[in-house]
């Protein structure tokens, strides 16, 4: 699986990290939809760590497609939230 | 994957299709693709000037607050020496001012830093892919049939989209935070233009809006403190110290041009 961290790089992750990724995704979603700020900056650098450590970078010669797009490190909590609420991190 | 990171990938992926519908035969995708990466290149450039234009007023705004700064501390100094503790306030209170909006430029001037260098970075990464696709899109040509060629021409231009879409994202986020910076410098520019640093022994002796604006924005214990320490800096008995510039007056040197501060302390509401 492909996935890219925004503003970082591409990263080539095995399938078997894919249940973990999940998770630690799922754990940001539940503090960005519980709409109290605690714990997200922490929750969403884990997602971010996890994926650079587990994952290989993909040179900047190789054209991939990502299967998952992170926003980047430094997305606001208000941000994230507009990821579900408003027209998102890349409006038209 | 659902939630945060699946509404971003498929809003990517949009706009990235998007941009590929508009080309129906494979040529015209592998050209126009080529031509939007080349272009978006250009843009990418453009954006980078554009930070490095708004640090650089940013930083001129820190050279001249910094020398406003000195020139109140000298002022403050030689006021309190000349026995007029309010000038020397009022002073303080300037520097004051002048020293927060510093700390803030500072600031600002290390996020653009940062954007600047992010968006180096991106820079350099989607040239290595237009190039990658340079030469990925003559081997397309050479090797496959058209209906081929399409599916990988499509497939590598998604992925160099996909770059120009990221590209897009953080120029997108270094042009909204150089607006904000924007007005802080344009703030700044007020308080200048107002005359707020200038000699403050350009002043007469009473308040005028400006000063009552400013003990507002300027933080009091700050400036107490500071006249305190200024005070104990300069010794006891600052009348003997009024009696030294009262005599040496003319000699006195005042920052500026204009009339040195009422040394004896007595004239400055005759002034008036």
């Amino acid at each position: 699986m492909i996935v890219r961290i925004s503003g970082e790089d591409q990263y080539r992750l095995a399938d078997e990290d894919c249940a973990r990724l999940n998770e630690l995704e799922g754990a940001v979603v539940a503090i960005v939809e519980g709409g109290s700020e605690d714990g997200f900056d922490e929750a969403f650098h884990a997602l971010l760590d996890y994926v650079r450590a587990q994952g290989t970078p993909i040179g900047d010669e190789e054209i991939e497609t990502s299967d998952v797009i992170l926003p980047p490190a430094d997305v606001s909590f208000q941000e994230a939230a507009g990821e579900f609420t408003g027209e998102g991190l890349i409006p038209d | 994957m659902a939630g945060l990171t699946g509404r971003m990938s498929t809003v990517v992926k949009a706009k990235v299709s998007k941009l590929l519908d508009r080309a129906e035969d494979p040529a015209e995708t592998l050209d126009y693709s080529y031509q939007k990466q080349v272009e978006q290149l250009q843009n990418v450039k453009k954006g980078i000037a554009d930070v490095v234009t708004a640090k650089k007023r940013l930083q001129m705004q820190e050279t001249s607050l910094q020398q406003s700064v000195v020139k109140l501390d000298t002022q403050a100094r030689q006021a309190l020496s000349g026995g007029n503790e309010e000038l020397a306030r009022t002073a303080l209170e300037r520097k004051n001012v002048a020293q927060t909006e510093l700390q803030g430029l500072d600031t600002q001037v290390t996020e653009l830093e940062d954007q600047q260098q992010k968006l180096t970075d991106s820079e350099q990464k989607l040239r290595a892919k237009i190039e990658a696709f340079r030469t990925k899109k003559e081997v397309i040509k050479a090797q496959y049939s058209a209906a081929e060629a399409q599916v990988r021409i499509s497939e590598a231009a998604t992925g160099v989209g996909e770059q120009m879409a990221d590209v897009g994202l953080a120029m997108q986020r270094a042009v909204d935070k150089t607006e904000n910076m924007k007005a802080r410098a344009d703030a700044v520019s007020e308080l200048e233009a107002a005359g707020t640093f200038d000699d403050i022994t350009q002043l007469g002796g009473g308040e005028d809006d400006i000063d009552r604006q400013l003990k507002q924005l300027s933080s009091q214990p700050a400036v107490d403190d500071e006249l305190a320490k200024m005070k104990s800096e300069l010794g006891p008995g600052s009348a003997a110290g009024a009696a030294q510039i009262a005599a040496g007056d003319a000699a006195a040197p005042v920052d500026g041009a204009g009339p040195a501060p009422a040394g004896s302390g007595a004239g400055e509401s005759g002034q008036q």
